[in-house]
């Protein structure tokens, strides 16, 4: 297997890369603090990361706390995930405009904005792929989605670290990142040592440390990396065995279980705005007050909603334990009879970000052990 | 009308962006229910559709809504709509008169399997409204009479009143191939036809259940007793169609709306055979 | 009418189906031809149920009357449909009035004499009330979907 050449970068070096990409038109997005919590925002240089900074993560509780050395990703996932750049949280999908009792209809959509992506943990890329295949593989696509996607840099990052919350190993989905990025960095951080190891996933990646001089990375450089990335797997908290997850969760519909794991649930829909493979949108039409011009614009929604399956008189799922089960059914079981994958990356931000810390591994695995088949 | 072709869209690039259709006719069918023929604003355009699909509908800063087609597949400059004032956007649409532009995105979904066997019997089944997206398929089996054994249509409405097709109906009834039987929940004065639902229209109804594919649309609860009178009388499950209907706010796939169980209603449906549906139908909130 | 005709009819209609030959016999016994014009009254809500009837063809509207107002069609039925069960549970009287709408023949059937026949052997009790509770369960289905207003706006 040719192995991909490998390059040594120091932490600052990092300002090369954000400057290379902004030079060329493109806006360097990245994870930043931003009200106690680690999200993703323009970045200008690695002193926008969150240096020295590591999140604490638990069902329903997130915290940041000072790491004791000066690591640019020693964290995982925040609040944010990279669908909000892809699959914009609000994208005005046409306007129309009323001339002579007639209308006519007009795409806005005529930008073509170029963004780097910097961080991206390998369960993200799964996440990325996922929404690949949904708004861009199907018989319908989404031409928004397809154009940002195309015009997207990605620089990946290897989790050393799993966060409490992160099971990712369950999902096949990390902790190391193997594909889909343009440049994947591993950081290294001891006592005395802070490098990082590049290595290009793609033509325009190798162009970015060609261009930019880096030297090749020595092999105890790499052995040093491959050390951390490799231990990773050991240190995860969570797990739990998917393989038949997608029956035990269709065949169970009518288990009075779902009571029980959906009693707390708010239906606040805060994991599916966190999840990053949640793509559930509406679309609303509004008109200005003379009704000259209208604009159909796509909102993202949740299935949590009250009125997300309303037909004629009411909705279909009206109970909380209905759109709990929806929710939790749709992400691991019915999304791979859709899409052919689980819906799931494993990156624990529904669990974390859930008000009342209903977590989706322990709920899967009270099915698994329930015996009530109806 | 003058449209320049630079600003109307062309809809293979984007789904999203609707085609402007005119009205070319309007009907009222019942109190709360009309028809209306559209015809694409661009000229030399063909509408082709497969009896069963439906279309998102846009009035003009209203909103967006899913019809199902109901006109003659075979008649390609205009396509017909059947809908029911009962939200905001159909009681815009219903306000809609001839001459106005409505935006159409479609079609979409799957269609009746008209083609699926030779020679056999075809049993449509219809309750209120569903008798629009099965009209399609209607004239369809009529156009290729030849192709089938027997054609039946069991219609049920709430009441006389509300009958849509009236005049359709009464051709059809004239028609020594196509036996039609209609009922309805409540008589008024005058009504001298059956009274009952239409499930009760089953038992007697002259098919062969061994060499039968039935259609059936209405509401929920009436697909569900009519599939299982059916299998009653010995119709495999694989020949039972129904149209299911579900929130849609994008037609194509992409929303999430539609979804029931597995499958998206927009994309993988409208029309399904039971034996798709049997597993989940009769459970609750799905 | 020749009693083996009516005989042969009987035999042959799903509602019997099954039955002993001397079943048959014995209901044959208590049957005879009937035949309504349209607008004739077949029975009315409120009088003795006596009888029950086997549609042969025509259509028999089951209506409720109600002062001030138009007479509320149910349901109507028609060949091959079985009319009446209320001969069967006492007090024995109609709950609601069945009319011809179309000239209708049917086979009547002598409910008292069948009551009396019942008590003595209830073999044959037996299998005419499995016979009619099929027929109940139906229509109390089919009565349930029609409360349901399904076609209704909401």
């Amino acid at each position: 297997m040719k192995r991909e050449r490998s390059f040594y970068l120091a932490p600052y070096d990092l300002n090369k890369d954000f400057e290379y990409f902004k030079s060329r038109g493109y806006k360097d997005f990245g994870p930043t603090i931003r009200d106690e919590a680690i999200v993703y925002d323009e970045i200008a240089s690695v002193d926008d990361l969150p240096v020295g900074w590591m999140d604490e993560q638990a069902p329903g509780f997130y915290r940041l706390k000072k790491r004791n050395d000066k690591a640019f990703f020693g964290y995982v996932v925040g609040p944010h995930s990279w669908k909000k750049f892809l699959f914009p949280p609000v994208l005005t999908l046409f306007e129309a405009k009323r001339e002579n009792g007639k209308f006519k209809v007009y795409d806005v959509n005529t930008a073509n904005e170029k963004y780097v992506f910097v961080g991206v943990r390998a369960c993200e890329i799964s996440a990325i792929l996922i929404q690949d295949k949904i708004f861009g593989g199907g018989q319908y696509t989404d031409p928004n989605y397809i154009k940002r996607r195309g015009n997207v840099f990605l620089i990946a990052v290897n989790c050393t670290e799993p966060g409490n919350n992160c099971f990712c190993a369950s999902t096949g989905t990390g902790p190391r990142v193997v594909a889909g990025f343009d440049v994947l960095l591993t950081e290294v951080i001891r006592d005395d040592l802070h490098y990082f190891i590049g290595v290009p996933g793609s033509e325009k990646g190798e162009e970015m440390f060609v261009t930019l001089g880096f030297r090749e990375a020595e092999e105890f450089e790499i052995k040093e990396a491959e050390k951390d990335v490799n231990e990773a797997i050991n240190k995860f908290k969570r797990s739990v065995d998917l393989t038949d997850a997608v029956e035990v969760l269709q065949e169970n519909y009518e288990n009075p279980l779902w009571e029980k794991v959906s009693e707390k649930c708010l239906t606040c829909g805060n994991c599916t705005m966190v999840c990053p493979t949640c793509f559930c949108n509406t679309i609303e039409d509004v008109t200005d007050l003379a009704g000259q011009v209208a604009k159909r614009i796509r909102r993202w929604d949740s299935c949590f909603t009250m009125d997300f399956s309303y037909i004629h008189g009411g909705s279909v799922r009206y109970s909380v334990m209905s759109r709990y089960r929806q929710w939790m059914v749709h992400k691991l079981s019915t999304w791979k009879n859709q899409f052919g994958m689980l819906g799931c990356v494993g990156c624990g931000r529904c669990i974390t970000w859930c008000p009342v810390g209903i977590d989706i591994v322990e709920n899967l695995k009270l099915f698994k052990e329930s015996t009530v088949k109806l | 009308m003058e449209v320049s072709e630079r600003e109307i869209l062309v809809v293979e690039k984007n789904p999203m962006l609707p085609q402007i259709f005119q009205i070319r006719s309007r009907k009222q069918e019942t109190s709360d229910t009309f028809t209306l023929e559209l015809e694409p604003v661009e000229a030399g355009v063909e509408f082709i559709f497969k009896p069963g699909q439906f279309n998102m509908l846009y009035v003009f800063g209203v909103g967006e809504v899913p019809i199902s087609i109901s006109g003659d597949p075979e008649k390609v400059s205009r396509v017909t709509h059947t809908t029911r004032m009962v939200g905001t956007v159909t009681k815009a649409m219903g306000k809609l008169k001839k001459g106005d532009l409505i935006g159409v995105r479609g079609p979409f979904g799957s269609s009746w399997p008209v083609d699926k066997c030779s020679g056999c019997d075809v049993v449509i089944v219809a309750g209120g409204i569903g008798l629009a997206p099965l009209r399609p398929a209607i004239y369809y089996i009529l156009r290729r009479r030849e192709n089938y054994n027997k054609a039946i249509l069991l219609y049920g409405a709430r009441t006389p009143d509300d009958i849509l097709y009236k005049h359709e109906i009464e051709k059809w009834k004239s028609r020594f191939d196509f036996e039609v039987y209609v009922t309805v929940d409540r008589g008024t004065s005058g009504w001298k036809g059956n009274v009952g639902v239409v499930t009760t229209l089953i038992p007697r109804a002259p098919f062969d259940p061994q060499n039968t594919i039935a259609f059936v649309c209405g509401p929920e609860i009436m697909m569900r007793f009519t599939a299982l009178e059916l299998i009653k009388r010995g119709v495999s499950e694989n020949n039972i169609f129904i149209s299911m209907e579900r929130n849609m706010k994008c037609g194509i796939g992409l929303c999430g709306h539609c979804q029931f169980g597995p499958v998206f209603v927009c994309k993988d449906g409208p029309v399904f055979s039971y034996s798709q549906v049997k597993n989940l139908i009769f459970k609750r909130e799905i | 009418m020749a009693i083996e005709t009516l005989e042969k009819l009987l035999a042959e209609h799903p509602f019997f189906k099954g039955l002993k030959k001397e079943y048959l016999e014995l209901i044959i016994g208590c049957a005879r031809n009937v035949f309504y014009k349209p607008g004739e009254f077949i029975f009315r809500e409120g009088e003795e149920a006596n009888e029950f009837y086997v549609i042969r063809d025509g259509k028999v509207s089951l209506e409720f009357s109600s002062p001030g107002k138009e007479p509320i069609v149910i349901q109507t039925l028609e060949d091959g449909e079985v009319l009446g069960w209320s001969w069967l549970v006492p007090p024995y009287y109609w709950h609601f009035s069945a009319r011809a709408v179309e000239p209708t023949r049917a086979i009547a059937l002598d409910g008292k004499c069948l009551r009396t026949k019942c008590e003595e052997d209830h073999n044959l009790g037996y299998e005419l009330l499995k016979r009619f509770v099929t027929i109940v369960e139906q229509r109390l289905q089919a009565t349930r979907i029609q409360l349901l207003d399904l076609y209704g706006s909401q």
